[in-house]
């Protein structure tokens, strides 16, 4: 039933109150939002229609009109009381469910960093060196994942043909991903407010097959900065760290992403970007046991696009 | 003889009030209104401050709206134009829809509907007053002194860099918190402890029950508001790293602060406005009202469980995905006493004898909106629209729809309802619906079409725009103005008639609640003798009890 009027309604949405549909979300999140636009509209018309009508049939007639005693009645207030609540709970599960979808990133999907900056946006291409690009490419009908961070201020990265948005935040990232159905451009907006430029803070989604998305890897995106490993020996990191299991000043980066590391104190963290980042920034904030706190503090010495990229590179040693 | 006697017939009682004169011209001079300690007057000089600042959001807001005629920045550069939508925001949210019902309205009728000589701390009454005007001085500061462009909301860390005036606003608006605490404070205990004789809890006027509520957020939300732009200060002033990511701080932390005041404050702007609903539909359809006990209670409800949803404006701040689901299922229980109230004032309406009045005017046009508006938080409040509807033209569609045209359509339905007690003149009715008409049209022609230029994805705050989404700017802008030209001509005429409108009778609608029984305007201290609440605030000499339907 659920999926009987959410196609239904996701084919009328096309051309309706939402903008295109070219993600695969796109579709789940319109046949809610017309889903809840009926019941709204139910609802409307039975309230503005109740007020009109009784605004008619007991308009004052007379000085000396009798009015109704009624106060109240039980039954009639409980149904509209238990009505709504049923409804609103259709609502949330079916939310939910969409939400649920939204939130987790497939496993294999195409990682790309997006950086915010008063008032443009950039990305990476981690898995083929290409950094600072400024147009997005993706290929259609695979899993893209961006990874997100700002440089200065909150922005949010919007693309409304996806139906996705996220905000992005200084010193965090955030994620956000999407499944591209249809090839075309399509555009992005800032939407959270960043001062002067908010407005014209505006980039582009290149959907491309997959054939015309190597190309443009291998072509117009390649070069650029220095690879991960490239930044991971001149950084002067391989000095206290090894890359080959054997352990030096401090632990091996062999095997680190994913792992369950034990702190000084007994406390226990999973390695991801956020603890590797705050490691390179603020190494003395998690301290791994059987280690002294030495390591220095690369804040000021690193860009954000090299943490990226060095982070990257640690995944890659398995 | 006196009012005290709340059974007599109504409305033909021909009242001798002493020799008391009334409050307006009991003591002359302005020191005798600067430093009253009358609630009523403070509740005048409240209601004359809001309605000015009023016209000054609303003039930002016109501003606005003409910029964005063009998909082009072209009438004001894009940091004027920041500064324009910030000073809008800022100035009808902190100094007007805030202090607009409870302040102004609940202050000279809270003490009168209770049948108290005044509220229980006068001095304090007083304070608040005077602690709203230096907010406001801080505000009008911040308007000279390179304005302010960091949108109402403050977000971090764009208000620690930014070079306009946050200090001096925060500060402001710091300070205006404490008028909206004492205010909170003094009602909370004059409801307590200073009902008439024979005025129990449920024989109070709904909108005393909702002032009630709406004193309990203020008093309990409003601290944190305070802490968190005082952490805010410290942070800009000091370069302490609470909120700064460049300092260590975070800054997503900020906003789960802000909204945790600022979504209890919707329910400070939005409980008022549905307490004078209430006293509006009944008086003016001789009804009484409908569920007294589902809207009394709904209102409490809405203002505890209002403390729990504040992450409902962070879906996408990065917070975690299973707080934002436990935040939009709270949210989703916020509805249900909303809607509640709703189906009881429709039903009130039922077997009336309605009165086409320019507050009964006013009090339809709120259910035509408020329904608008409150249907509309549902795609909100849901997780997977609210992610492509977030920060758009639909957000701001929706908050006006309840801010404006729920609450400011609230107040300005009340003004019409209590004019002749608070002034002792008539308005003219003709021009009342014509300016009800302008409202409720330009209104309708500014807003709706901010909900389609939103679900097409339309940011909101930008400066200039997409060309597709012109044409519905444009109609938008021209709904304002005649939303404007409404506000305007309704300052204008109550004005007026404050000064030369006709003499007004005690009891101009025949209501039953305390506050028609003293004179018009009301004398100095209220009441002759003390009243006795005989009956409840609705029961009207036109119900018909012979059906015995009465009570169940
Ligand atoms: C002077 C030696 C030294 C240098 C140089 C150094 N580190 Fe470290 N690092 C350590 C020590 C010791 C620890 C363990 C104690 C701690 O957590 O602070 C550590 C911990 C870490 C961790 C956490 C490892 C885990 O198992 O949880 C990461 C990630 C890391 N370093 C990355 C780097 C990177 C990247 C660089 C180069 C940019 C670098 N380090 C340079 C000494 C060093
Ligand atoms: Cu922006
Ligand atoms: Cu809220």
């Amino acid at each position: 039933m659920t999926l009987f009027v959410t196609t239904v309604l996701a084919n009328a949405g096309t051309s309706g109150a939402m903008p295109p549909q070219a993600s695969t979300i796109a579709p789940e999140v319109d046949g809610l939002f017309y889903f809840i636009f009926i019941l709204c509209t139910i609802f409307f018309v039975g309230i503005v229609g109740a007020i009109i009508y009784f605004a008619a049939k007991y308009r004052q007639r007379s000085s000396n009109d009798r009015t109704s005693a009624i106060d109240g009645n039980h039954r009639l207030e409980l149904l509209w009381s238990a009505i709504p609540t049923v409804l609103l709970l259709v609502i949330f599960g079916w939310s939910f469910r969409i939400w649920l979808d939204m939130s987790v990133p497939p496993g294999d999907a195409i990682d790309v960093r997006v950086t915010g900056q008063k008032w443009s946006w950039s990305y990476d291409y981690p898995a083929s060196g290409c950094v600072g690009v400024s147009e997005i490419v993706v290929p259609v009908g695979e899993p893209v994942k961006l990874t997100m961070s700002s440089l200065d201020v909150l922005h949010s990265y919007f693309v409304p043909a996806f139906r996705i948005k996220r905000d992005v935040i200084p010193n965090r990232y955030t994620v956000q991903w999407f499944t591209a159905t249809e090839v075309g451009t399509y555009p992005v907006s800032c939407t959270e407010y960043c001062g002067t430029g908010h407005s014209i803070m505006a980039s582009q989604v290149r959907v491309v097959s997959r054939p015309e998305y190597e190309d443009w890897l291998a072509n117009d995106c390649g070069g650029g900065d220095k690879s991960g490993e490239e930044l991971f020996r001149d950084k002067g990191c391989l000095a206290c760290h090894s890359v080959t299991g054997s352990k030096l000043v401090g632990p091996t980066m062999l095997g680190l992403y994913g792992r369950e590391e034990t702190l000084v104190g007994g406390e226990k963290v999973l390695v991801d970007d956020n603890y590797i980042r705050e490691s390179i920034i603020n190494p003395n904030a998690k301290v791994v046991q059987g280690y002294d706190p030495v390591m220095p503090t690369f804040k000021g010495r690193i860009k954000d696009r090299q943490i990226d990229a060095i982070i990257d590179y640690l995944k890659t040693l398995k | 003889m006196s009012h005290a006697v709340a059974n007599s017939a109504h409305g033909s009682q021909h009242n001798d009030h002493g020799t008391e004169s009334n409050y307006l011209t009991a003591r002359k001079g302005l020191l005798s209104w600067l430093f009253t300690l009358d609630h009523k007057r403070i509740g005048l000089m409240y209601l004359v401050s809001v309605i000015v600042f009023l016209l000054v959001g609303g003039l930002f807001a016109l501003i606005v709206r003409a910029e964005l005629m063009t998909p082009e920045g072209d009438l004001l550069d894009p940091d004027t134009y920041n500064r324009f939508f910030t000073l809008h925001g800022a100035i009808m949210v902190f100094l007007v829809i805030i202090p607009s019902i409870p302040a102004s309205l609940g202050n000279i009728f809270l003490p009168l509907m209770l049948g108290a000589k005044d509220v229980a701390f006068p001095r304090l009454n007083l304070a608040s007053f005077h602690i709203y005007v230096v907010g406001a001085m801080f505000f009008l500061y911040t308007l000279i002194s390179g304005g302010l462009d960091t949108g109402w909301t403050f977000y971090t860390p764009y208000s620690i860099e930014t070079g306009t005036s946050v200090i001096a606003a925060t500060l402001g608006a710091f300070i205006l918190g404490f008028s909206s605490i004492f205010t909170g404070l003094n009602f909370i205990v004059t409801i307590h402890k200073m009902r008439a004789p024979g005025m129990s809890w449920y024989r109070m006027p709904l909108f005393l029950w909702a002032i009630y509520s709406t004193s309990l957020i203020q008093v309990l939300a409003t601290p944190v508001l305070a802490i968190t732009l005082l952490l805010l200060i410290m942070e800009r002033a000091f370069g302490i790293g609470i909120f700064d990511a460049s300092l260590g701080g975070d800054p997503v932390l900020f906003q789960h602060f802000f909204w945790f005041y600022s979504h209890p404050a919707v329910y400070i702007m939005i409980l008022p406005g549905f307490g004078v609903i209430s006293e509006m539909i009944t008086v003016h359809s001789r009804k009484n009202i409908f569920g007294y006990k589902a809207i009394a209670l709904s209102s409490v409800a809405i203002a505890v469980i209002g403390f729990l949803v504040w992450g409902h404006h962070m879906f996408t701040s990065g917070q975690s995905e299973i707080a934002s689901a436990l935040f939009s299922f709270i949210t989703f229980a916020v509805a249900v006493p909303t809607a509640i109230k709703v189906f009881s004032w429709v039903a009130t309406l039922y077997g009336g004898s309605i009165r086409f009045t320019t507050p009964m005017w006013y009090t339809l046009s709120f259910l035509f909106l408020f329904t608008i508006g409150g249907l509309t938080g549902l795609f909100l409040g849901s997780l997977a629209t609210d992610i492509h509807l977030h920060d758009t033209y639909f957000v701001v569609a929706h908050f006006h729809y309840v801010m404006a045209g729920g609450t400011i359509i609230a107040f300005l339905g009340a003004l019409h309802h209590w004019w002749p007690k608070i002034t002792g003149r008539m308005y003219n009715e003709g021009l009342g619906k014509i300016s009800a008409l302008l409202v409720f049209l330009g209104f309708n022609l500014t807003f709706f079409p901010q909900f389609v230029m939103g679900s097409h994805g339309m940011p909101r705050r930008y400066h200039s725009y997409l060309p597709e989404y012109q044409t519905w700017h444009v109609i938008s802008s021209i709904g304002s103005f005649v939303l404007g030209a409404g506000v305007f001509l309704a300052v204008c005429y109550l004005t007026y008639s404050a000064l030369r409108g006709k003499k007004a009778p005690d009891n101009p609608w025949n209501g039953v609640s305390l506050e028609w029984e003293t004179a018009t305007p009301p004398i100095e201290h209220n009441f002759v003798t003390q009243p006795v609440a005989t009956r409840g605030p609705y029961e009207f000499d036109e119900i018909d009890t012979s059906s015995g339907r009465s009570h169940h």
